[in-house]
């Protein structure tokens, strides 16, 4: 029964009861309380934190973790579509929700100490604690193992300095997970190991000034992370990282959430292009009923139809527990820079009215830019794969 | 208290509905599913009293298909406690749907039955006020406001009639179809579409119910709404007020 015209070889037959009822929950929510709102929050460059209760009381906060943290304990495919409903409204709100999951509540999970966990990830979920993740620094993007942040051992903690930047919800997040390299033994270089910290937005010496004059992601929160000499005490520290292992493993969950959320901004270029061909009459006739048109909207049904199937085949190997980074690495290229085609194709299927926000297409257009370079850029990801499958590594 | 609330499914109100050919019903391929927005709003409405009053029990019952399954599987999600699918692969009309209903009625015991008007797909609106005769019970129907006494015996309905409100009140047991303006439904969360599938969805075969199921009701024919005829474009309006006289004859 596939009930979407985006659904052309009917990927909704392959979902489990569970699944499809995460979807629609999501979809409801997204078309009823969110679309409204979008338009005047991109322009504005803010985000609709007033939603934030709403998205936790729906359970779009760390979904897949076990309900004894406050998760709903919900598989991987579920996730995805929660993800690819969310990211059809706007990229800016998959990120909201897929930071706080998968970069925030997923190291805390699988890295934290239980107080940690039982402090941290039922507030979380609650969406009344806000998290971020800083990872990425002013000179160390596609290369984080490079990074300068050190985290230096004191009387009961440690001291943190460095810069981290393009660090989405930092300036709202009550707290941010931040890797740093911290020498064992300090006398001895090699002991060097980059570990992960969780670090409140109180703590003295920790600031997050908010990043402006972005045209991409506009109703999303970009900030920096500033830590001067910031003290974090012996328990922030995440016991279970150790190397840059840690971080990537948080990639690949939140890239994972991305290949699925780019088939939603797809979806909503799609149907909105394919309303447009439908409606909009040149010469005497709908431009749907010329060869070009119908040429371009074939081509973006094909690969959407294509995307989702790949997630589909990739969410069923994670929750089998066979799911490898380099597959996620070809979803995530794949999907995002699919999606940024089919955003351009959709904006010139409608002409002049394409560039005007009275459609979502330029928005997710420009968004798809900011996804098509974050959580690997879609050539790093390229380099990945081709490393993979030659056994020789292009980054040395 | 306990409350049985009766779902149908029915075709998504959204999707665009087309007529079989030997115009022997709708065509049912790509369509979608959902619980009928007016029963939405009675399980609603039951999850609200059973918020205000604890340790009310909510009670799904459909009547149909398995794959109405998943409308109360959305429905146990939503908060109900348990279902009842009684199945059957046959059209069923109001008077054997209410039948049924008022023999689980008698198996479960409810205080209230809530219910929506009227289904979506075929309009009937008779279900409730059937049941309510077989049954012997008050019924208050179209509600738009529900309000308990305090010792929860006596219900007050508002009702949407025509031209107004009426105010109707009587001692449970009782029937309340629900209208558009009672309430907004609330979403299935994450959370309760998981705990859903730990709750019990309880299948009857429709024969094990003794009710003659027999339809007194026949479709004879389901034909789709007239086409629009195109407009005409006319050079004056001379030619326009000469036509809305002699051809429309409206002036």
């Amino acid at each position: 029964m596939p009930a979407s015209r985006s659904d052309f070889y009917a990927v909704e037959d392959l979902l489990s009861v569970e699944e499809r009822a995460v979807r629609d929950t999501v979809r409801r929510f997204v078309d009823d309380e969110f679309l409204p709102l979008v338009r005047q929050h991109f322009t504005d460059a803010t985000f609709p934190t007033e939603l934030t209760p709403r998205i936790a009381e729906l359970g779009c906060f760390g979904p897949t973790v076990p309900t004894e943290y406050g998760g709903a304990g919900l598989n991987s495919v579920a996730y995805g579509v929660m993800t690819q409903e969310l990211e059809r409204g706007d990229s800016g709100l998959r990120s909201f929700a897929s930071v706080q999951s998968s970069l925030v509540m997923y190291p805390i999970l699988t890295f934290g100490s239980e107080a940690q966990k039982r402090h941290w990830l039922p507030r979380m979920a609650r969406g009344e604690a806000i998290g971020c993740f800083g990872l990425t620094e002013p000179d160390f993007g596609s290369n984080p193992g490079g990074m300068i942040t050190r985290a230096k051992r004191v009387d009961g903690g440690f001291v943190l300095n460095g810069t981290k930047r393009w660090i989405t919800n930092g300036s709202i997040a009550d707290c941010a997970v931040v890797w740093a390299k911290l020498r064992e033994d300090e006398s001895d270089p090699k002991s060097e190991v980059i570990r992960g910290f969780i670090v409140e937005k109180e703590r003295a010496g920790f600031s997050r000034p908010l990043m402006h004059g972005k045209w991409s992601l506009r109703a999303s929160i970009t900030s920096e992370l500033i830590l001067e000499d910031c003290f974090i005490p012996e328990e922030n520290l995440m016991p279970g990282t150790g190397g840059l292992k840690s971080p990537l493993m948080c990639l690949t969950q939140a890239r994972y959430g991305i290949a699925w959320g780019a088939i939603g901004a797809a979806i909503a270029c799609y149907e909105s292009a394919l309303d447009y061909a439908k409606s909009r009459v040149v010469f005497a006739r709908p431009i749907g009923g010329y060869q070009l048109v119908q040429a371009k909207l074939v081509d973006m049904l094909s690969e959407i139809t294509k995307a989702q199937l790949l997630c589909w085949r990739l969410g069923r190997l994670k929750d089998a527990g066979e799911m490898r980074p380099e597959q996620v690495s070809l979803a995530k290229m794949n999907n995002v820079s699919q999606a940024l085609r089919i955003a351009r194709v959709a904006r010139d299927i409608l002409g002049a009215n394409g560039i005007t926000d009275d459609y979502p297409i330029i928005r997710h257009m420009l968004n798809l830019e900011t996804v098509n370079t974050y959580e690997g850029t879609e050539d790093v990801h390229r380099l990945t794969l081709g490393r993979d499958i030659t056994g020789l590594n292009a980054f040395e | 208290m306990k409350i049985l609330v009766p779902i149908k499914r029915v075709p998504d109100p959204q999707t665009n509905i087309s007529v079989k050919g030997d115009g022997t019903g709708i065509v049912t391929d790509n369509v979608k599913f959902v619980i009928n927005p007016f029963c939405e709003i009675a399980l609603e409405e039951a999850l609200r009293i059973k918020e205000q009053q604890g340790g009310a029990e909510v009670v799904l019952v459909s009547i149909g298909q398995k794959v109405a399954q998943e409308q109360l599987r959305t429905g146990l999600a939503m908060g109900a406690d348990r279902a009842i699918l009684v199945l059957s692969d046959d059209e069923l009309d109001a008077a054997t749907t209410a039948a049924l209903l008022a023999k689980l009625v008698d198996q479960e015991k409810p205080e209230l039955v809530l219910a929506g008007k009227q289904a979506i797909d075929d309009d009937a609106n008779q279900t409730g006020q059937i049941l309510a005769s077989m049954l012997d019970w008050p019924q208050a129907t179209f509600a738009s406001k529900v309000e308990f006494s305090g010792d929860k015996k006596d219900v007050t309905v508002t009702r949407e009639v025509d031209g107004g409100l009426e105010t109707v009140a009587f001692t449970l047991p009782g029937v309340i179809t629900t209208d558009l303006r009672l309430n907004e439904p609330r979403y299935a969360s994450l959370p309760g579409i998981m705990k859903a599938r730990k709750k019990e969805l309880k299948e009857i075969p429709l024969a094990e119910l003794g009710v003659d199921a027999k339809p007194r009701v026949k479709t004879h024919k389901v034909s789709p709404p007239p086409k629009r005829a195109a407009g005409r474009k006319v050079e004056t309006v001379q030619e326009l007020v000469n036509l809305l006289h002699t051809e429309a004859k409206l002036i």
